[in-house]
């Protein structure tokens, strides 16, 4: 099996449009989520992380300026802007091309352009831009991608299943470098969905914490570059070695009673990558902050035995980011091995889940080497995947 | 001679997979395992075919009647393969699923949708909301038949049964399963089409089987052949 590696990567979300600027945020301690008071995305106020409309506008069309001048920058939408911005800069800053036909494209997404059901969009989009394809299709002609992408929509594990499905066919020979984007926006589809679950905190959310009382919503998109062939700049230093998923097989809303399926694929993982459990430096946790599924994560932690290993959950500062969360965390996982820091887990106070999990309480610096990233979701899916110093 | 010394190995049968059971809906037929075992000629409407399908196999499952189109769609293609040919000697964990379409869950994406685009009558409902992902039809499938091994929902326009054989054919040589169900599940208002295959490796116990399908060779140019035969 070849080794693949991280050669670059972006995050788009309340932060930036960088991962340099979501990193300075987590330095400082920022917290991304805020009460939005819009009717179009939803009737009454709601918590929520979003992405600045503006500089998002104007960023995408400096890209047009220099990529593609005479198309104008409204017939892309709101998501399409996300991906084509995020693959950009990757893709600015490195040596792999997308019209080899060596370099797959893979792209995660939950809902994709849902917003292009709503009203206002009727007569502008067409109905064709609402199927995942055609989105993929856009993003691949955009930047003249030799091969067709291959798009998952796996809900909220759909991040990780994209960066494991380009691994694999890295591993196999079957492509040299591979280019993994995973990105959903805030709409009133998915608000008024969870809504109705009674599933959002009416404050930022509290991922583990006694306190928590559901998920907020975010937006964002993540990518990756991954290659088996290393480059020189330093970047190459940390690699994908595991990965696998799992299904609970037991609620379609509702995560495993016992959560022995995700402790599953976490020691799937862990073994693939040869880390044993006194070995890994740390978890990057689902943590929706929902009561079911922290105290689920506790139980899988403990019944692979790492209970010892600091724990934290992006979501207490960008909010769940459905398709994208997973490219989006991990990113943000890598990072933290690359800088060898391992940040607090925002809105964790005392302890609110039935395992006794390592929850990261104040922002530790020392050495990290390996990192198990997981995800769970509806349908009673779960994913890991294990990051790695070379 | 060097050919009259040819030891026996080279004759043994070639390891990999084979599609052990299969079945294919669309246009108000069904068939499995090559054997049409359903024809309607009066064009039906999904929910009609879908149910009718359901009680002419006398399947009893009360969920069923809960879904949504994909995961009803899904579920079905997935009893008549199972029909055909167990899956029980296998541990869950073993077991993998992998589904595709075109649509995701557009259908249902569309329902969720009537309830609320009027802001006088706002009424979100968690039980059609929870279906507007693809892969509730895998969560189906599992919670069905304990299937917790590898599972993934991939999205392409058409059929692509290079992109499922590759898929699949991955989870194989990294031992990922040791038995996968895959298929496309694609269903937009009354237009359906689903596949599902079972695929083993070569030399798992054939004994499970009620009828006298030949198994084939799990590649490919099968998958498009039982997605296109009629």
């Amino acid at each position: 099996m070849k080794p693949v590696y991280i050669l670059n990567d972006n995050i788009i979300n309340a932060f930036g449009f960088t991962t340099a600027e979501t990193i300075l945020a987590l330095d400082k301690g920022s917290i991304g989520i805020s009460t939005v008071n819009d009717p179009v995305l939803y009737p009454q106020p709601v918590q929520l992380s979003l992405v600045d409309t503006e500089r998002l506008n104007r960023k995408f069309s400096e890209i047009l300026e220099i990529h593609q001048k005479n198309t104008p920058a409204d017939s892309f939408t709101r998501l399409e802007k996300f991906f084509i911005v995020s693959l950009y800069d990757v893709l600015k800053n490195s040596s792999v091309d997308p019209e080899n036909p060596r370099t797959l494209l893979v792209i995660s997404t939950t809902k994709g352009n849902i917003d292009l059901l709503e009203n206002r969009f009727r007569t502008v989009f067409s109905h064709k831009r609402l199927y995942l394809w055609e989105l993929g299709r856009i993003v691949r002609k955009f930047f003249g991608f030799a091969n067709a992408p291959i798009i998952i929509s796996n809900a909220c594990i759909s991040g990780v299943v994209a960066v494991m499905t380009a691994t694999r066919f890295l591993q196999s020979g079957a492509y040299d470098h591979a280019v993994v984007t995973g990105g959903d926006i805030a709409s009133e589809f998915v608000i008024s969905g969870f809504q109705s679950f009674q599933a959002i905190s009416p404050n930022p959310c509290k991922p583990f914490d006694l306190n928590r009382t559901g998920l907020s919503l975010g937006e964002g998109c993540g990518t990756m570059v991954l290659s088996t062939i290393p480059t020189v700049t330093g970047w190459n230093s940390i690699r994908v070695a595991g990965a696998a998923t799992s299904n609970d097989a037991n609620h379609i809303s509702g995560p495993s009673r016992t959560g022995a399926e995700l402790s599953g694929a976490m020691n799937q993982a862990m073994s693939q990558a040869g880390v044993a459990r006194e070995e890994l430096s740390y978890i990057s946790a689902h943590g929706t902050a929902t009561p079911f599924n922290d105290e689920m994560e506790s139980k899988a932690i403990e019944l692979s035995g790492l209970l010892h290993v600091p724990v934290n959950s992006f979501k207490g500062y960008w909010g769940h980011t459905l398709g994208a969360a997973g490219l989006i965390e991990s990113v943000a996982a890598v990072a933290s091995i690359r800088n060898n820091v391992l940040y607090r887990s925002a809105g964790f106070e005392s302890p609110g889940v039935p395992a006794a999990i390592n929850v990261i309480s104040s922002n530790q610096y020392s050495e990290v080497n390996s990192c198990l990233k997981t995800a769970s979701g509806f349908g009673g899916c779960n994913a890991a995947i294990l990051y790695q110093k070379d | 001679m060097a050919d009259a010394m040819q030891p026996s190995y080279t004759r043994k049968i070639k390891m990999g997979q084979i599609i052990t059971s299969y079945s294919h809906l669309h246009d108000n037929k069904v068939i499995v395992n090559g054997r049409i075992i359903f024809y309607q000629e009066n064009i039906l409407k999904f929910a009609d075919f879908v149910k009718t399908v359901f009680k002419q196999e006398q399947f009893i499952y009360p969920r069923f009647y809960k879904m949504d189109a994909i995961s009803k769609l899904g579920f079905l293609a997935t009893e008549l393969v199972l029909k055909e040919k167990t899956i029980e000697g296998y541990l869950p964990e073993a077991m993998g699923i992998v589904l595709s379409n075109s649509s995701a869950s557009l259908d249902t994406d569309i329902a969720h949708n009537e309830t609320i685009k009027d802001r006088s009558s706002y009424f979100p409902s968690p039980s059609v909301f929870v279906y507007t992902l693809p892969n509730i039809a895998i969560g189906e499938v599992c919670i069905k038949n304990k299937i917790k091994g590898e599972n993934a929902f991939l999205i392409s326009e058409a059929f692509d049964g290079k992109l499922l054989f590759d898929y699949v054919n991955e989870l194989f040589k990294s031992k990922r399963v040791e038995a996968c169900l895959c298929g496309w599940v694609e269903v937009m208002a009354n237009n359906c089409n689903a596949m599902v295959a079972l695929v083993e490796n070569t030399g798992a116990a054939l004994d499970g089987r009620s009828s006298g399908f030949e198994p084939m060779l799990f590649n490919e140019e099968n998958l498009n052949l039982i997605m296109t035969r009629n």
